[in-house]
């Protein structure tokens, strides 16, 4: 089956919806109507230059472009962590933290799936790799975003009880130990609620993507459970990086709760 | 005990605590009581050296430091929902009949518990960790004067029979004048002795 080309006048009809929404939004005072819409050019502009972008490097196909492509995408996901956490280290730690904790599990684990599990030639071949890095590295930062925001918030809040339990001589991990916890939990909530959900409530957007590309859908099925496996392992190794290093420089080298390392957004 | 030690407003505190004895502090509020306290506990940055007989705080691993000197805030937290967690385990055993609690009271829930009897079981739980020494901020800042007065004893008891040095923060001349056997003030930037009765 040909995959039906989609023309642009035809993406315009779907404009104008969002154009009818937003008027319907101004009409009834629902304070949606300016960030919809610049939000929806940000999509379409987004998403007509990495077209652009993707259509060369499938044509040139020369490793170092995908490796620059992949480092951008790297440091983007970074500031966008950053970006999402209320109070954040000082200085350069907090983008440190993220893009390495980032950096760490979704390079490893796209890696490792692309040689191991997929295995096409070369093993960076940019139709498998960028895809999959990029799945990655969008739910591996929202993880770690949401672990790290939720460390230091707690930490910030609840700075006497740690305080007290070392005055009472326990180590800053164990004084640490119900944070961390809360902190992981929310980083891997999102995963963990997208694999329950799966096939049930949603289908996932790739698997779908991929069956109205023309797959058969046994073969979409596959690579969605592969994506969804993946995503969490990385998601998961991600916020556990970034909970143990955000959470140890949350102390200095005398144990001492450190929250002049905290800043404000 | 204290040598040249600095932090925040104070700078150039020496102090020695001998065993089993009570050194109060005082002084107007936001002197750096308190901070005196959590630097000796070494919660804080500070200058200077602190030493505990042989032991020099910086050549210890701080939660070992923290465990041998024990503070205990003015304001206790619990973070556990029944006190029982806060305890070893054999703690309700040798629940010291002095602060008025029945041995059930290890399986009361925390948010049940009033400010005093917080306080006085955050005492019980620095004492229980068997300290070489005490950090007590304020300890009686939430009991009523009679309870105030019987755990007095009951610290003093303690403090003298395991010869504890103790560091005692207090506001109340009374206070100061029953538990110290000696008496420091905060004068601006530094800390000078002070007779118990002023």
């Amino acid at each position: 089956m040909e995959v039906i080309d989609l023309a642009w006048w035809k993406l315009a009809l779907a404009a104008l919806l969002i154009l009818a929404l937003a008027a319907t939004g101004y009409l009834a005072r629902l304070g949606i109507t300016r960030s919809l819409l610049i939000a929806a050019t940000r999509t379409v502009i987004q998403l007509a230059l990495i077209g652009l972008v993707l259509e060369a490097l499938f044509a040139s196909s020369e490793f170092y472009w995908i490796a620059l492509l992949a480092v951008v995408m790297l440091l983007v996901a970074g500031r966008e962590v950053v970006a999402r956490q209320g109070r954040r280290l000082r200085g350069w730690w907090a983008f440190g933290i993220g893009t390495g904790a980032m950096f760490v599990s979704s390079f490893t684990v796209t890696i490792l799936a692309l040689t191991v599990v997929i295995g096409p030639d070369p093993w960076y071949a940019p139709q498998y790799a960028i895809p999959l890095l990029g799945m990655m590295l969008g739910n591996t930062m929202t993880g770690v975003s949401l672990a790290l925001d939720r460390l230091n918030e707690s930490v910030w809040r609840q700075r006497a009880v740690i305080e007290n339990r070392l005055m009472l001589g326990q180590a800053w991990q164990q004084a640490l130990e119900d944070i961390r916890r809360d902190a992981m939990r929310s980083g891997m909530m999102p995963s963990i609620n997208a694999m329950a959900a799966a096939g049930i409530v949603s289908l996932p957007g790739m698997m779908t993507g991929q069956i109205l590309a023309g797959s058969p859908p046994a073969v979409a099925v596959k690579y969605q459970i592969l994506v969804m496996l993946i995503i969490t392992v990385g998601t998961g190794f991600g916020a556990v990086m970034a909970v143990s290093w955000g959470g140890r420089r949350l102390f200095d080298e005398r144990e001492r709760l450190r929250l002049d390392r905290l800043g404000n957004s | 005990m204290l040598e040249n030690l600095s932090v925040g407003t104070l700078s150039n505190v020496s102090l020695t605590v001998p065993g089993g004895q009570v050194v109060c502090l005082s002084g107007p509020s936001g002197s750096g009581k308190s901070r005196l306290l959590r630097a000796v506990a070494d919660l804080e940055p500070h200058g200077g050296r602190v030493s505990l007989g042989d032991a020099v705080q910086l050549d210890v691993p701080a939660h070992q430091w923290r465990s041998r000197v024990v503070m205990v805030p003015a304001d206790s937290q619990w973070w556990f929902d029944e006190v029982q967690g806060h305890f070893p385990d054999d703690a309700a055993s040798r629940l010291p009949s002095a602060l008025g609690f029945p041995p059930e009271v290890m399986g009361w829930s925390v948010s049940r518990l009033s400010s005093g009897e917080r306080q006085r079981l955050a005492l019980w739980r620095a004492l229980a960790l068997q300290p070489e020494a005490l950090l007590l901020d304020e300890p009686t800042a939430n009991l009523d004067s009679e309870t105030t007065e019987a755990v007095e004893q009951w610290l003093l008891g303690e403090i003298r029979q395991r010869q504890i040095p103790t560091l005692w923060v207090a506001h109340d001349p009374g206070q100061i004048r029953r538990v110290a056997d000696a008496h420091s003030r905060i004068h601006g930037t530094s800390l000078e002795p002070a007779n118990g009765s002023d």
